[in-house]
């Protein structure tokens, strides 16, 4: 028999040492940089983001505002989901179109229809509009071989260009964020978290998703393996029969070119058990965007890509 | 419930590190179909006869056009009660910078060596590294077991010799595994293969490790990164006259009512409030994000170091220090620098370089410069005080940045104290636990 008081164990779990790590990347931000901002789509990556945001700064305000590079293509309940969530916290929107510049121009639409490349031009501009110097993105290591390489805090040069040759030695949690006049850092506080981590901490937190992440009656269209949504921008051609299907997105991006997956998940605790089983990453299953090479994020990110 | 395991490989060139990382994720299923899919495409292209695994690693272009790994990855793999990150350290070109990197957040280091070669000088330097950076726990990989033959004998002597280097650098807790990465054999699953090794897998062996020191045996220490006082912005009205120290708690456990000093202004107060978004706590611990409140309204700003009130470090402007040199320019005595330890960031100058550390030998030789990857002890004289502490107590508040003022270039990862005292001086060595 023991007479010894039971100690109390103080273990961290691996979501409460992912959120922490998260919370102190922010506040380092938060406390280091003149005029940072925080990329918002309204996918799961950027919603865990604000929703992390606001617990670094509670009980004051997320002391940033959001920016959106809207495609033009975005699902119509992700962009009332936004505002919504905008509207809640009391935060200021900038949204750069993509529109804007293929109207005037300065973009030219693609062959294949696909605009996801055509963010990194509004988004440079937004961020020299702005002056803002440190740009938090919702990336994540485990999304790609590209990423996996990323830093935390990840220098732009003027031109917004990463140079995944000559990138800053990361030591500790000791995050070096100088930079000169017109350079910007791209903070990744989710870097060190998986989709699962995502969807185990969106449970756990019960944080509020668009409803298209679960699963839906949708008309849809087989393309290039994936189950496309119709829509204005997404619309079958000759040979692509429309059907009926029950599904749910694993990702958001632009309508032309996300797919959407078959799924029974209706809640988010079904999608925690499917993407645990899931045998597919979400980018390879969902994304035509990154099929274009095996390169094709390397390439996207060192001309200045989220 | 799971919990967070970090990890850094590091190894020498060819010594099958690449091979050993695509394995474990393989063989823990953490590899998916249209993962593996591309490797095996590129294995094809490339006329290789098996998946060559360590294409899973190499993500860059320029990589796989060199056919090499150039900069520190990182990794996630997870059983059922356990998440692992992982920093895959490249092994030939600048290998102490992407070592030190990835050492610097693990809490074990996987080091290879070739089952045909042995302890070579290279594993000698990664086992000083380690121990430099005080990983807690160091694993190594006896690999290619299966080209001398499964002979426990090699393995017995290769074990043997790496356990005493380990311990002449000291390191507290080094075990050693004969596997075969190609083949699988100990990685996930235990060999048959090597009867006369009767302990785990190494995916066992990560899974059972202490993933952290015990907090309660900590002094507390939180750097405060930002004052939360939200005023007119507070969301709620009743938090107008909110004053909360945020930061993360780099070490030990805080309880409301505890006496806490700020430093460097040396101001006492009482905790009074443990604040997160989701609550009050009555205690919070390492490495906790929250934020304090106190009795009394002190001067305290981000830069500051709340601690407890007994054996408290003492703010200082005179730094003896560990450097790993990470830039290609040459430190000579009387280059001024930035200093950034915890949360506090100060101008400094290198007042004398005392030495560098031969790493073969574990002694210091005197030199008037370091370059590239050098292993120096220095003096640096700091513009104001800093509350820093030996980094064999605290890898937190031991640790620091020496960073370029001009370009914002981070030039060396600093730690308080002599390189390898407690090798030197094994009295020196802080109390360590076995596993």
């Amino acid at each position: 028999m023991s007479l010894a008081v039971p100690v109390p164990v103080r273990r961290l779990t691996q979501l409460q040492a992912l959120e922490s790590e998260a919370i102190h990347i922010f506040r380092e931000v938060g406390a280091e940089f003149e005029r940072p901002v925080l990329l918002f789509s309204g996918g799961k990556d950027s919603v865990v983001m604000l929703h992390l945001a606001v617990k670094a700064f509670w009980p004051g305000p997320v002391p940033f505002p959001v920016l959106h590079v809207d495609t033009g293509h975005n699902f119509p309940e992700v962009l009332a989901y936004r505002d919504a969530e905008v509207a809640r916290l009391g935060l200021r929107l900038e949204v750069a179109r993509v529109q804007d510049y293929l109207d005037d121009g300065r973009l030219r639409a693609r062959a294949d229809g696909t605009r996801n490349p055509l963010q990194t031009l509004p988004l440079l501009d937004a961020i020299a509009e702005h002056s803002f110097d440190a740009v938090f993105g919702g990336g994540r290591r485990d999304e790609e071989k590209a990423r996996a390489k990323e830093r935390i805090y990840s220098l732009r040069d003027e031109f917004g260009q990463w140079d995944p040759r000559n990138q800053r030695p990361e030591l500790w949690n000791l995050y070096n964020g100088r930079h000169d006049v017109g350079e910007h850092v791209r903070v990744f506080p989710l870097s060190n978290w998986t989709e699962l981590d995502i969807w185990r901490y969106i449970a756990a937190e019960q944080i509020a998703l668009p409803g298209l992440y679960y699963a839906h009656d949708r008309e849809v269209f087989q393309r290039d393996g994936m189950w496309l949504g119709v829509g204005p921008h997404s619309l079958p051609r000759k040979g692509e029969p429309v059907v009926t299907r029950r599904v749910r997105y694993r990702t958001v991006g632009d309508m032309s070119c996300t797919g959407a997956v078959e799924s029974d998940a209706a809640g988010v605790d079904d999608v925690v058990v499917e993407v645990a089983a899931s045998r597919i990453t979400e980018r390879g299953a969902t994304r035509a965007d990154d099929r274009m090479s095996e390169a094709a994020m390397e390439d996207r990110k060192k001309e200045g890509y989220f | 419930m799971s919990t967070l395991l970090r990890l850094a490989t590091a190894g020498s060139v060819d010594d099958g590190k690449s091979t050993l990382v695509g394995r474990l994720l393989y063989d823990s299923k953490s590899v998916l179909a249209d993962q593996l899919d591309a490797v095996e495409r590129v294995s094809r292209d490339r006329g290789l006869v098996a998946t060559d695994l360590a294409l899973l690693t190499d993500g860059l272009r320029a990589e796989r056009e060199q056919g090499i790994t150039i900069d520190v990855a990182y990794r996630y793999f997870a059983t059922a009660n356990r998440s692992f990150i992982l920093a895959d350290c490249p092994g030939h070109v600048q290998y102490t910078r992407n070592t030190v990197t990835g050492a610097s957040t693990a809490d074990v280091v996987v080091l290879l060596i070739d089952a045909r070669k042995g302890l070579l000088e290279q594993t000698r330097r990664h086992l000083a590294v380690a121990s430099l950076l005080r990983v807690p726990h160091v694993i190594v990989a006896v690999n290619k077991i299966d080209l001398v033959g499964f002979d426990g004998d090699v393995y017995a002597a290769h074990a043997a010799a790496v356990t005493a280097a380990a311990t002449d650098l000291g390191l507290a807790d080094v075990r050693t595994i004969p596997v075969s990465a190609l083949d699988g054999d100990n990685v996930v699953d235990r060999s048959t293969r090597t009867p006369w090794y009767d302990g785990p897998s190494l995916l066992e062996l990560l899974e059972e490790i202490p993933a952290a020191l015990d907090v309660a045996d900590e002094a507390f220490r939180l750097p405060v990164q930002l004052v939360l006082r939200p005023q007119g912005a507070a969301r709620d009205v009743r938090h107008r006259d909110y004053r909360g120290y945020a930061g993360q708690i780099a070490s030990g456990v805080v309880r409301v009512g505890d006496a806490v000093v700020a430093l460097p202004s040396g101001r006492t107060s009482t905790v009074v409030g443990i604040d997160t978004a989701d609550g009050e706590l009555a205690e919070a611990f390492a490495p906790q994000s929250v934020a304090l409140r106190l009795a009394d309204d002190l001067d305290i700003a981000r830069g500051d170091l709340l601690a407890a009130v007994v054996d408290a470090p003492v703010p200082t402007r005179d730094l003896e220090a560990t450097i790993a040199w990470l830039s290609d320019r040459v430190l000579l005595p009387g280059t001024r620098v930035l200093v950034k330890h915890t949360t506090r960031t100060v101008q400094a100058v290198v007042r004398d370089i005392v030495g560098r550390l031969d790493l073969d030998t574990a002694e210091i030789t005197p030199a008037d410069q370091l370059g590239l990857n050098d292993i120096g002890q220095v003096r640096l004289r700091l513009a104001s005080p800093v509350a820093a502490e030996e980094y064999v107590i605290s890898r937190r508040t031991g640790a620091f940045l020496l960073i370029d003022a001009h370009d914002g270039g981070t030039l060396a990862a600093g730690m308080v104290g002599e390189p390898l005292a407690e090798a030197r001086c094994p009295q020196r060595r802080p109390a360590q636990y076995a596993i």
